[in-house]
């Protein structure tokens, strides 16, 4: 059986525990005994015991068996491929599974066929095994609960101890989520700070990775692979300077007359049509930036006598600036709404005017939300990926002109593992290095943002 | 505050006309302040929606017309013996049949066209796809063949790129992609009235194709149907889980507090790095194959359980302690007051946070890119593990096609996505104002 319908069986007999538990213990109340807890928890809790370890097991074994297949595949490679310079341990196996699932490219060595006779043989092993040990701990569980059901017993409380477990491990998942980022991105660094060293990394001013091969074949690249992230950072900061320089005062000034001037009729129909832009997806505003902003800027500034590249950070950092808008606007909106109405009345009770009473006393005191606001769309901006992939272009130059073509560290990073690539060489691995930075600095603003609002904010009441 | 300033002895004491004159002649300044200021406000306000207003007008201007394409009605002679070589009616043999040729054939008669390069300009306008029309057609009822049949199909995109007008009769022809003998056959079949502007089937029930006239969404919408279901099936009960969890029963120790400090630091997360953990997870350890909407869906998942947890967790602080203690006062537990009494009052607030969570998951495209899911995939996904692609990656390949046709189609099929956003945005909208109670 496969895994789905194996599962299912699993939920079949889980039910059919809950039933007869149910009936068991409903019939003992009948019979005028005395249960600890109502009947069906009695059920509930033989039917936990068959669905639960049984779906745990089932889980683990259909994720497991590759990685064991796998393993168990590389020993049919023969020796003098393993020795050869090209040898690859991924492409040996994506031949090997090729062939399993009965996909044929071309003529394949004999030790690939009978690997993947082998692999038939453990698969259909694995099936059995998983079949008998998944259905028989399903049906011992809900046994062993089944037997348990005497009035005495506490099954309330068991049910809600499982539940309990449940959830908690629901909410580890959270944890499970960040370690698997952080293993996944660090230990891939590592491996490439093996190859690159940090400092070359860190402050080399150019970019140029090569995968192994293009460089043996002379490929018309001058020279060695040269992973200086300099200027990606800089084109990643070029057009979050653009995008902020159109975010920020949009979004403040839209947030200060909304919250301030805007009368409740106006606000309810403004602030929502503003947020929109927020639930634009950025692949849209990628093609709107690629396709009308990027042509209207470079025809637009040819006009004026200016040289502008066909894939400016300008396009890009409007387009992205648009996209924040509604982060600052609805961030300091909230910041300004929280500042009391006593401040405001206080500053009209000494003649101020209503733009006297924002600038001098709403603003200063909403000021370390509105700083965090900013540094959130900031963090907003790094890590926009969408828009540069379409409209920054790929070009690595170290470059202020928002004119020219710049590219960033996350469209390098899609550029990099899109499609697909060998994990061994250092070109793969720089992604996964560049990702790690990425994620220090976005987790680093939202730290400082939530220090700011934390060390700053002012109690009121 | 700072200390009152009003008694500054000794400092100079104007009397109040001289205060008053003071005020008067610094009003009419500030009073033009307090207009430009307001005036700011407006114009940030006025920017912002005329950016969005041109967002959506450079969309739609060129979606809307993107929703259709230019069709040739021809009479073509259904031939069983050309057909149907082998008699069967089997797909092999209809395919071993010379449907270009009767489609051919039917076109020469339509146009006029004679000669070796005449046939060859007549053959190409029309589309690549129209033979597979005809099989299909054929197939689904055989009665038709050996009679002559009216049918229409789609024309080639460069032909229907110089009927909306794009290439231009005026262009030298060397310069453009129809020669004149095209234009004169095309101008032709316009005479008889045979051409025809007409709502683009292909745009919805077509799937991933390298021609313009042939493309569409059906593939990717039907990716992303799957997609969001496995999103839905993991994030909703886990993130329902975690908020109540943490709400109602998480001790106040160490261990929750990481869980928190974690929760917040996965939303500020850039999507792309969720994409990264994907791919050397799940792809790279456990060995699962790329482009499969299972793996899309665990991803996406990952990335929407914090705005699921934030706003359940919202959802179920709202509902009263009163509710709790009337429960607990009358002997329930603790999980049954949880589970019959909060949990389907804050059920209206979780739900609104999943359907934004879900329209967050719908528009994402960068994780996705990561596990392979911008494959160039034909078939349409029949099950979670069939390699598939999602609405916004198809839009996102198309958009680096130059053809004239694909930006038109890329613009339908955003439309289409934007459609599916503001959708699930107006259910989260309504099923907060209807189901959802103040206290």
């Amino acid at each position: 059986m496969n895994s789905i319908s194996l599962a299912i069986t699993v939920l079949l007999f889980a039910s059919a525990y809950f039933y007869l538990g149910t009936r068991a213990s409903s019939a003992q109340r009948a019979a005028g005994r005395r249960l600890h807890s109502l009947p069906h928890y009695y059920g509930l809790f033989a039917g936990l015991l068959a669905a639960i370890p049984a779906l745990l097991l089932l889980t683990v074994l259909a994720i497991g068996d590759d990685i064991i297949f796998r393993s168990m595949a590389l020993d049919f490679v023969p020796d003098e491929v393993k020795a050869a310079k090209t040898y690859k341990e991924v492409i040996v196996l994506a031949q090997i599974t090729n062939v399993v699932d009965g996909i044929n490219f071309g003529e394949q060595p004999q030790w690939v066929h009978d690997a993947a006779a082998a692999w038939h043989g453990w698969d259909s092993t694995s099936t059995t095994l998983k079949t008998i040990t998944t259905l028989s701990l399903s049906l011992l569980g809900g046994l062993f609960a089944y037997r348990r059901i005497n009035p005495d017993f506490r099954s309330r409380n068991a049910v809600e101890r499982i539940l309990m477990i449940i959830l908690a491990g629901s909410s580890a998942i959270a944890i499970f989520t960040t370690v698997g980022i952080v293993f996944s991105v660090v230990f891939e660094s590592m491996r490439f700070f093996a190859l690159v060293p940090v400092s070359e990394f860190l402050f080399g001013l150019t970019w140029n990775p090569q995968f192994e091969g293009a460089e043996r074949a002379g490929s018309g690249q001058m020279g060695l692979a040269t992973y200086g992230s300099v200027p990606l950072f800089v084109g990643t900061f070029l057009i979050s300077i653009v995008a902020l320089s159109v975010a920020v005062p949009v979004g403040l000034f839209s947030a200060i007359y909304l919250s301030e001037y805007a009368s409740p009729r106006v606000r309810a129909i403004v602030k929502p049509v503003m947020e929109l832009l927020a639930g634009v997806p950025t692949v849209v505003y990628g093609f709107f930036a690629a396709l009308t902003v990027a042509p209207f800027i470079r025809s637009t500034g040819m006009s004026l006598g200016l040289d502008v590249a066909s894939e400016s950070a300008l396009a890009a950092g409007l387009v992205m600036g648009i996209m924040i808008i509604p982060f600052v606007s609805s961030l300091s909106d909230d910041v300004l709404n929280a500042v009391p109405q006593a401040l405001r009345d206080a500053a009209y009770g000494l003649g101020s005017t209503q733009s006297e009473t924002v600038r001098q006393v709403v603003l200063p005191a909403a000021l370390p939300g509105v700083v965090a606001a900013i540094l959130l769309a900031v963090s907003r901006a790094v890590g926009e990926t969408m828009i540069v992939v379409m409209a920054a272009g790929l070009a690595a130059n170290l470059s202020l002109n928002p004119l020219d073509a710049v590219t960033t560290v996350t469209s390098q990073i899609v550029t990099i593992l899109v499609g697909d690539q060998e994990f061994e060489s250092a070109k793969t691995l720089s992604a996964f290095a560049l990702a790690l930075t990425l994620i220090v600095i976005t987790l680093g603003l939202n730290f400082i943002a939530l220090q700011i609002v934390k060390k700053y904010r002012e109690q009121y009441d | 505050m700072t200390e009152p300033r009003m008694t500054e002895t000794g400092a100079s004491m104007i009397s109040p006309q001289e205060a008053a004159a003071r005020v008067e002649a610094g009003l009419a300044a500030r009073r033009g302040r307090e207009r430009r200021f307001r005036a700011y406000g407006r114009i940030a306000i006025g920017i912002a929606l005329a950016f969005l207003v041109t967002l959506f007008v450079s969309i739609f201007s060129k979606g809307i017309p993107g929703f259709f394409q230019h069709y040739v009605t021809l009479e073509v002679t259904l031939d069983s013996a050309r057909l149907d070589p082998t008699g069967d009616l089997s797909v092999q043999s209809l395919y071993d049949g010379d449907a270009r040729g009767v489609i051919r054939a039917a076109l020469y008669d339509a146009t006029g066209a004679s000669g070796r390069s005449g046939r060859k300009a007549a053959g190409k306008i029309i589309s690549a796809g129209a033979e597979q029309r005809l099989r299909n057609a054929v197939l689904e009822n055989p009665a038709i063949l050996d009679t002559t049949q009216r049918m229409t199909f789609a024309v080639d995109d460069d032909v229907d790129s110089f009927l909306r007008g794009f290439i231009k009769r005026e262009t030298p022809e060397k310069d453009r992609r129809i020669n004149d003998k095209m234009i004169g056959y095309i101008d032709a079949l316009q005479e008889q009235g045979l051409i025809s502007f007409q709502f683009s089937d292909y745009l919805i029930f077509g799937s991933a194709s390298r021609n313009a006239e042939m493309a569409g969404i059906y593939g990717a919408l039907i990716g992303s149907l799957l997609t969001l279901a496995v999103c839905l099936v993991l994030s909703f009960p886990i993130g329902v889980a975690t908020a109540v969890y943490l709400e109602e029963f998480a001790p106040k120790n160490r261990i929750t507090e990481i869980i928190e400090i974690n929760i917040n630091n996965l939303a500020a997360v850039p999507s792309v790095v969720f994409g990264i953990l994907g791919l050397a997870i799940f792809i790279g350890i456990f060995g699962m194959p790329r482009s499969i909407p299972l793996i899309g869906g665990v991803v996406l998942a990952l990335m929407t359980l914090p705005t699921i947890i934030i706003s359940s967790r919202a959802a179920i602080r709202a509902v009263p302690p009163s509710i709790r203690d009337a429960a607990l006062g009358v002997g329930a537990s603790r999980v049954q007051t949880m589970l019959h009494h909060v949990v389907p009052l804050a059920m209206p607030g979780m739900l609104t946070g999943t359907i934004i969570g879900m329209a967050q998951a719908l528009g994402e495209t960068a994780p996705l890119l990561m596990i392979g899911m911008v494959a160039f995939i034909v078939d349409v996904p029949g099950s979670v593990t069939d390699p598939g692609t999602v609405l916004p990656v198809q839009i996102f390949m198309w958009a680096d096609f130059a053809e004239r046709m694909f930006i038109l189609k890329t613009s339908a099929a955003i439309m289409v996505l934007l459609a599916f956003l503001i959708l699930m945005n107006a259910s989260a909208i309504i099923i907060r104002k209807k189901l959802e109670r103040r206290w």
